[in-house]
């Protein structure tokens, strides 16, 4: 049985257009010598390890877990050798190196139909197959906790942030262990599972059963699961909902279906300084470095992992991390402008001010670098910050009791409703260049210290 | 551009950590970052910015003034020698006259805020915030022409130090610095201030020489003699920048369509004032509250401080709806003051102020009502659950 959709519109927001979108070509990567894990992609988590150098691994094998709590589990992408583990300060583990088999072999987690099970067992299954970490946990945007009972389960279905991978086309092919996936969150929350998916790109997803499904029309961020939220059902205090990405789904599913632990993603490789922009399919940790040597224009640069509004600057890190579905590249901007500050100069620029004449070509795309385009200074101008923030949520008073610490006054504005992500375009629209995003990870980071 | 840069950055030197001038690093950085924007690149959250930034924001207000400006100097000369029989009416003999005023009164605002706003930079190690670009502006068009400088000195200095800097600089401050130099000006020294001798240059000192405004005698029941459009247009005496409506109009569209100053509010006064000035038409008692509405708002420096001050967003209402409520209160008040305190003809400065102490009162109660609908939220939840 189909399910009926129903519409949200998203009145406020932008759409960044971007040089450098991906063309819809799959290509594989070959298998990496080394596979590399970094756990400080689990925000949160500090790791205990369950393997030591030397050791050899299946795919799925535990690697390590979290130490607060043993049942978030982190499985092996892969089957080989742990070849190396490397630490920082305190002896916190940085990377785990992997040196992987030639064939894989996987460790047999049996098939299992998640319809003739019941809830306790699909937790426990999900845990020990270490599929907790596609479960974000909103509030506080961190890693699930498998002892709780969401209210409700909610995924999008596509992403509007700039370049972003088109979802329904990544998980091309994988439409039954998609819906095998929804079947087993059912089995996880009192409540629905809930979908939504951009009105533009409907794919495969009106095709599902068991699951609340939502057509989204509007700009970004109406693809990202907070705003959708609090749109469908918002999210109260003492309250806790989780939150799965689409290709977690059809991992899940896979797990299930399958009986392995195969976490191969489809990931865009898109930005302004990409050659052949397009999607690529590998195994989670897989090294990169091929690919970005061969298909990378310049040498002054930027790696994102995600996308330019909210995805993480990657440094010297070049291996695929677990949640990507996206890498961009963007140019570095450390130059000098002269009288930059001049109204009606520089229009190469984009703004969602209209102080330079970037409005008047909604459709350019455009070439963007990492430059601040200015310095931060004191919250001066006001109602900007509405503009691009479509929920129920006072956005500048927020943020203004979150710099303070403020605790009573985060509860009553709507702390347990946002993401870091969800003010992703405050940071870039804000005049005052406030680094909204920082400000609002500090503060869920204190209430989950203060109010847990 | 190369080589200012390295002449930038050889200037630099002494002022980085460990050098000699190191105090005044932040001083130092004002200027430079003036001549080039930095060239920073995002460290934490998002990795593209907004092309914008608080200079480019000022500097679109500043040239949103510039209209005002440029008529206010033609229009001091046009009121000064218009009343003198035979004179040289030539435009450039108009235009520097009103330079010979004007000038001095901007490198004496400028001077004056911008070397306060440099000394508490240093002295607090924080940046040099670029809101007084505006202020600087702002306080000159506001006041009469010849207000003696040392007067507007200490107007500035009053306004920058107690009005500003006391409540933690820019950003931070409760009322309009703008306008708090001119109450200052306008409590201190009365006689510079109001009056029928003070809005044309000279009228003080050159017997024959009247400066009365429209609003000032119409508080004394006397008929307006000028035209609708000379008031449109700003041949009118009244403080600087106040008097050509075209120019103030052309300005709020800059204003409108860059995003940087809010039409909500402009547009609120304006209605707030209209509908202030209907009603007291239906009183009828005196020659201002027979003054019809448009004329209303083309005289004195009602649609001025509607389009520049009350949209200060620092002292203003922040929240959206906020900003309607402020607007209306402000149109409201202003003709109020107006009408019926002939000591005050115009009312727009103390309109403006009271709403600026009153705009956290106003957003408090917006915000309030989103936070009781979250809690009505986890009521209702509860009710269904039990």
């Amino acid at each position: 049985m189909q399910t009926m959709s129903k519409d949200i519109r998203i009145p406020k927001g932008l759409n960044i257009k971007l040089k450098g979108a991906a063309e819809k070509t799959i290509s594989d990567l070959p298998r990496s010598d080394v596979y590399t894990i970094l756990p400080s992609e689990f925000h949160g988590i500090i790791p205990k390890l369950n393997v030591k150098e030397g050791d050899r691994v299946l795919a799925g094998d535990t690697i390590f877990h979290s130490k607060t709590n043993e049942l978030v589990k982190f499985g092996s992408p892969v089957s080989g050798k742990i070849q190396e583990i490397r630490r920082g300060e305190k002896r916190s583990i940085l990377e785990i190196k992997i040196k992987a088999d030639d064939v894989e072999s996987f460790r047999e987690l049996g098939i299992k139909d998640p319809l003739k099970m019941g809830a306790e067992e699909v937790k426990m299954h999900l845990s020990d197959t270490g599929c907790f970490p596609c479960f974000t946990q909103r509030p506080y945007a961190v890693i699930a906790n498998p002892n709780d009972t969401p209210r409700d389960i909610f995924i999008s279905g596509f992403s509007s942030a700039p370049l972003a991978a088109s979802e329904a086309y990544a998980l091309t092919g994988q439409e039954k262990d998609f819906q095998t996936g929804i079947h087993v969150l059912n089995k996880l929350t009192s409540g629905k599972v809930h979908l939504s998916v951009s009105a533009d790109e409907m794919g495969f997803f009106d095709k599902l059963d068991k699951v609340e499904l939502y057509r989204v029309y509007g700009k970004h961020p109406a693809g990202n699961v907070g705003v959708q939220i609090n749109k469908i059902s918002p999210l109260n205090k003492g309250e806790k909902v989780w939150t799965v990405k689409p290709q977690d789904v059809a991992l899940i599913g896979r797990v299930f279906s399958s009986g392995k632990y195969d976490v191969t993603r489809v990931f865009a490789f898109a930005g302004s300084e990409v050659e052949k922009p397009q999607y690529y399919k590998a195994k989670y940790g897989t090294d990169l470095t091929g690919l970005f040597r061969k298909h990378v224009k310049n040498s002054k640069v930027r790696f994102i992992s995600g996308d330019v509004l909210s995805g993480k600057n990657m440094g010297n890190i070049t291996s695929l991390g677990f949640y990507n579905s996206l890498i961009t590249v963007i140019p570095e901007g450390d130059y000098y402008t002269f009288f930059g500050w001049m109204p009606f100069t520089q229009n190469q620029k984009l703004s969602l001010s209209r102080s330079f004449f970037s409005w008047l070509t909604p459709n350019k795309e455009y070439v963007l670098d990492t430059n601040m385009n200015g310095e931060e200074r004191a919250l001066v101008l006001t109602g900007e910050m509405e503009q691009v923030f479509p929920m129920d949520i006072y956005p500048m008073q927020l943020l203004k009791a979150a710099l303070v610490k403020d605790i009573d006054k985060m509860e009553n504005l709507g702390i347990y409703e946002v993401a870091p992500e969800d003010f992703g375009l405050i940071d870039f629209s804000n005049t005052s260049k406030l680094e909204a995003q920082a400000v609002i990870r500090e503060a869920l980071d204190l209430m989950i210290k203060e109010v847990g | 551009m190369q080589f200012l840069r390295k002449k930038v950055d050889q200037l630099k030197k002494p002022f980085l950590k460990g050098g000699k001038l190191e105090k005044y690093e932040k001083g130092f950085q004002a200027l430079e970052t003036f001549l080039f924007v930095p060239n920073h690149t995002t460290k934490h959250g998002a990795h593209i910015r907004d092309g914008n930034d608080l200079k480019r924001t000022m500097m679109v207000v500043i040239l949103a003034l510039i209209p005002a400006l440029l008529f206010g100097i033609y229009n001091a000369g046009y009121q000064h020698f218009s009343q003198i029989q035979g004179a040289d009416m030539s435009f450039w003999n108009l235009f520097s006259h009103g330079l010979w005023k004007v000038i001095p009164m901007l490198i004496v605002s400028y001077g004056v805020g911008l070397g306060i706003e440099f000394a508490f930079a240093i002295w607090r190690n924080h940046e040099v915030n670029e809101g007084y670009l505006v202020s600087g502006m702002l306080i000159p068009l506001i006041m009469p022409i010849d207000l003696p400088l040392w007067m507007l000195a200490l107007s500035v200095v009053f306004a920058v130090v107690l009005g500003k800097e006391v409540f933690g600089g820019t950003g931070m401050n409760i009322f309009n610095p703008a306008l708090l130099a001119r109450a200052f000006a306008f409590f201190a020294y009365p006689t510079f201030m109001s009056g029928d001798k003070v809005w044309v240059s000279d009228a003080l000192t050159v017997d024959g020489l009247s400066g009365a405004t429209i609003l000032g005698n119409l508080a004394q029941n006397l008929e307006s003699t000028y035209s609708t459009l000379d008031m449109f247009l700003g041949f009118i005496p009244g403080s600087i920048g106040e008097t050509s409506k075209l120019a103030i109009l052309i300005g709020a569209i800059l204003l409108i369509i860059t995003g940087v100053g809010s039409w909500r509010i402009m547009l609120a006064s304006v209605i707030g004032a209209v509908i202030t000035v209907l009603l007291f038409n239906m009183l009828g008692l005196n020659a201002l509250m027979n003054f019809s509405w448009y004329n209303h708002l083309l005289v004195g420096g009602f649609l001025f401080a509607a389009v520049f001050m009350a949209t200060d967003p620092v002292s203003g209402a922040q929240t959206n709806k906020g900003k309607w409520i402020y607007g209306l209160m402000i149109g409201f008040f202003s003709m109020t003051i107006r009408i019926f305190n002939p000591a005050y003809p115009e009312g727009a400065m103390l309109a403006i102020l009271l709403m600026n102490a009153v705009a956290p009162t106003i957003d408090y109660y917006v915000v309030n009502g989103n936070i009781s609908k979250r809690k009505k939220r986890i009521k209702n939840n509860k009710l269904k659950t039990t």
